[in-house]
């Protein structure tokens, strides 16, 4: 099978569990490319991962970058594709017939219960990339102070992914 | 006072609407779809926008590309379906291989990397803190955190595949959610 059927059927696999969108699929996804097939490295995969937080757009453009670098142009467009199409398709066909089951109570139970599982997919995939990229101690001081900041300040992330490639650049982290 | 809505919009239009949605956000541009759909081009009213943004969010996948999906469908049928989207993604894809071309080019230089760790650390915080709000939002946490603490040793210590992992997560959780809804 190529490459790029496979990333194809893996990525499209796992659009269908994407509850809380791409962000939360970091783990799997680490686990599918890096543990799994070995197409690529714990550091390339933290360093793409860094790229798309840079970068504007939505957080599926990850998915794009890994898919780049797993099988070049057509790699990034088919990863990309994996994973709009699928729930793209089922949304276009469910949406006239929403209104008919929105606030019943199995949807108002799957929305509930969903979300304590889409916090711990994103807590999973914070530990999984501090641990791929080998964060020392500084690492780890630079990400409480992100936290603190984030949680307590309105500051734009911007600033503070700016001040974190200018503390990278000195050799700080 | 009837809210005013803006003439439905052609292809073109939710070619470029999304396009400047698409490339206005970082780390996320939900807010942006929102700001650009009721507030500037008012092709929706925020009542029609939290209706359909509804399933947008109850099923799996990137959010705002199911909305650009939904609201191009509503003016422009399949179609209108196609363009939104693409034009969501069109100009953060063409800017994110751009920074791909370059690491390709010069990231195993000790510059970039010192660079890239620096903002994988604050990426990493970033995703802490979102963690930490969302889970902070989550009504009756006695009965639903455990959930996200399950989840995180079946996936980040243990390392089993997620698919499963979240289907079975799913029952349990919905199943105690259902029965959390019932005694209300």
């Amino acid at each position: 099978m190529s490459i790029v059927l496979e990333l194809f059927l893996e990525f499209a696999l796992l659009s269908f569990v994407a509850f809380g969108g791409a962000t939360a699929l970091l783990p799997e996804m680490h686990r599918v490319v890096v543990d799994n097939h070995h197409w690529l490295d714990d550091t390339t995969f933290t360093h793409l991962y860094a790229i798309a937080q840079a970068a504007p757009g939505p957080n599926v453009l990850v998915v794009t970058l890994i898919g780049w670098k797993i099988a070049g142009l057509s790699g990034a467009l088919v990863a990309t594709l994996a994973m709009c199409l699928p729930m793209s398709i089922v949304i276009y066909l469910l949406i006239d017939r929403w209104e008919s089951f929105a606030g019943k109570r199995w949807q108002k139970a799957i929305s509930i219960g969903v979300a304590p599982l889409a916090v711990g997919l994103i807590f999973s995939g914070a530990t999984l990339i501090a641990q791929a990229a080998g964060f020392g101690w500084a690492a780890w001081a630079l990400v409480a102070v992100t936290v603190a900041v984030n949680l307590r300040t309105k500051l734009h992330p911007l600033w503070l992914i700016a001040a974190g490639a200018v503390l990278g650049l000195l050799g700080l982290i | 006072m009837p809210p005013e809505t803006a003439p439905p919009p052609d292809l073109k239009a939710l070619f470029v609407g999304f396009s400047s949605v698409g490339l206005s956000g970082f780390g996320g541009v939900l807010p942006f779809a929102r700001r650009m759909l009721v507030d500037e081009r008012r092709w929706m009213t925020a009542e029609e926008f939290n209706a359909q943004f509804g399933l947008c969010q109850f099923l799996p996948g990137p959010n705002v590309i199911n909305l650009a999906v939904v609201v191009g469908k509503r003016y422009q049928g399949l179609l209108g379906a196609i363009v939104a989207p693409v034009g969501l993604l069109a100009g953060p894809l063409v800017i994110v291989l751009l920074l791909a071309l370059l690491y390709d080019h010069y990231g195993s230089l000790p510059l970039a990397q010192s660079l890239l760790r620096g903002i994988a650390a604050v990426g990493v915080g970033l995703l802490f803190a979102m963690a930490w709000r969302m889970g902070m939002a989550i009504r009756e946490k006695p009965f639903f955190l455990p959930f996200t603490a399950l989840i995180v040793a079946a996936i980040a210590v243990l390392r089993w595949p997620m698919p499963i992992v979240m289907v079975a997560g799913l029952v349990f959780s919905g199943a105690v959610a259902w029965w959390r809804l019932g005694r209300k």
